[in-house]
């Protein structure tokens, strides 16, 4: 990243840095859709990218998931009961979890624990000369490093997120079974027949621009890191907070542009 | 101090008026080298000299501002993408932090570079290279181990393997004895002659370290604030009458 001069600001130092910020993220990801689309494929890496991005993430999707389902069915039970509605939780679980919860909690986790991850060791490659080593060998770095992880960030956020919802419908399940006693097929058909081909359609553009989103922020900020171990923290903690930042800005806006098509 | 006569050898690199600067601060000012085929340049200097500036843009992970660096009769900075990595795969790079990749074990950090860039080698293939060139710096017992649990020294040495295994025609190492201790610091220094013989390889030897300089190099660059201040045999360096030089070798023990 380029840093101006301390005597020839345009505007100030903060402003003229936020702009060239920018400026530089732009240019990362106009770049990474270039080398997104040439040889080689790195197929090998891009697997074990995904295995070490989705696959060991599992553990904690499954209980966040498993947890959330359960608490959320218990907190809106009081708000139905009171009008005797409490034969809508499966479908109301069924709303939350497919429209908003599945996708937005699997972000969240995936922004601390992935984003993280991938700000951290690209960061520490970048200050330990690892990806100048890369450069220099003839191996194009952003090609090996930055598009695998981006993309299987973006594949395993997709699948992590459909995972979510699942354990958090059978988190919600059981808790709606041991209350009010419920079967499961009764269960499955409330909770599926308020979701429409647009409520699921939203759900997965969501997941796919969530899991975009923290890989590509992750990688630009890792790739970018400067000034020693220290620059190394400060990638990984401008990663989580970024990334989380823009995920709810795109939630705000694909929720606003989901509820236009709804109601045209 | 290693005799070599460049009577009749071609130059390997030639650096034409080399300006590079930083935020307005000028680091190289307007330098001049030639590396003749065989031959090993120590180029000595204190930190912050923008000693480790030029090897970078030699290798073209920097651009200069101004002048011209040609690197095996190509002009780096006016070479695309793919003719830089041409490039890049006749030049050997030995960082000062050997910057091996901390996820690999020893053999996938050697057969890594191989693996990206030479096709269809076959498994045996890699693993002779890979053999054959942890022998030539005398580590193949550490085959399987990971960086972490190696030593500076050995750090440096398969640094320098990993560079070997494409046979580059020219080495460029980054302060190879910094950090480690007078014995180990000797031993790369007697590996950087082996390479240099085993390996025909032209090298350039960026270093602060005087005994280093004198047992590795041909000829040394002495650079001071962006200049060369003498580029010449080391005998001549130590008897130069430059107030820099001078405090340059009172501070330093000789070997």
């Amino acid at each position: 990243m380029t840093r101006r001069n301390p005597r020839k600001y345009i505007f100030s130092r903060n402003i003229d840095n936020f702009f060239i910020d920018v400026n530089d993220a732009y240019k990362f990801l106009i770049r990474f859709f270039k080398e997104f689309s040439k040889r080689p494929f790195h197929h090998q890496e891009l697997i074990r990218q995904s295995y070490e991005i989705g696959l060991k993430s599992l553990p904690l999707i499954t209980l966040t998931g498993f947890i959330v389902g359960i608490v959320f069915t218990k907190q809106s039970r009081p708000s139905l009961e009171s009008f005797g509605a409490t034969s809508w939780l499966p479908s109301l679980m069924g709303i939350a979890t497919v429209r908003a919860l599945g996708p937005l909690v699997t972000a969240l986790i995936s922004a601390g624990k992935v984003g993280s991850g991938i700000g951290a060791e690209l960061g520490s490659m970048r200050v330990t000369e690892q990806i100048d080593a890369m450069e220099v060998s003839a191996i194009n770095p952003f090609k090996y490093l930055v598009v695998t992880r981006v993309i299987a960030t973006t594949i395993s956020i997709f699948v992590l997120s459909l995972y979510y919802s699942f354990v958090g419908l059978i988190g919600a399940y059981i808790n709606i079974d041991g209350t009010e006693g419920i079967s499961v097929i009764s269960f499955l058909q409330d909770a599926f027949s308020s979701i429409g081909f647009l409520d699921i359609s939203t759900s997965i553009t969501k997941s796919i621009i969530y899991g975009f989103t923290i890989g590509i922020v992750g990688a630009y900020k890792g790739y970018n890191a400067t000034q020693g171990t220290r620059g190394v923290g400060r990638a990984a903690n401008q990663a989580v907070v970024l990334s989380i930042f823009l995920i709810f800005i795109e939630e705000l806006i694909i929720v606003q542009i989901a509820n236009f098509i709804r109601y045209f | 101090m290693l005799e070599y006569n460049t009577n009749g050898n071609k130059a390997v690199i030639s650096i034409n008026e080399l300006y590079r600067s930083f935020s307005d601060e000028p680091v190289l000012k307007g330098i001049n080298l030639e590396l003749f085929k065989g031959e090993n340049i120590a180029v000595l200097g204190r930190s912050g000299s923008g000693k480790s500036v030029l090897i970078k843009i030699i290798v073209g992970l920097l651009n200069p501002d101004k002048g011209e660096v040609f690197v095996l009769g190509k002009q780096v900075d006016k070479l695309n993408s793919k003719e830089l990595n041409e490039l890049r795969l006749r030049i050997g790079f030995s960082f000062q932090n050997s910057a091996l990749y901390d996820s690999m074990n020893v053999f996938q950090n050697l057969a890594f570079p191989l693996n990206m860039n030479v096709k269809n080698l076959g498994k045996g293939e890699v693993n002779d290279k890979v053999e054959e060139v942890l022998q030539a710096v005398g580590l193949l017992e550490k085959i399987n181990q990971m960086p972490s649990d190696l030593s500076g020294g050995q750090k440096k040495r398969i640094g320098i393997a990993r560079t070997l295994i494409l046979k580059p025609e020219i080495m460029l190492y980054d302060e190879p004895t910094s950090g480690l201790d007078p014995v180990t610091s000797g031993e790369i220094n007697e590996l950087i002659i082996e390479v240099q013989q085993k390996f025909n390889t032209s090298s350039l030897i960026i270093t602060h370290d005087l005994t280093c300089a004198k047992n590795t190099g041909n000829r040394i660059a002495m650079l001071d604030n962006g200049k060369f201040l003498h580029v010449g045999k080391f005998e001549e360096i130590a008897e130069a009458n430059d107030e820099h030089i001078k405090s340059f070798f009172n501070y330093n023990f000789i070997q």
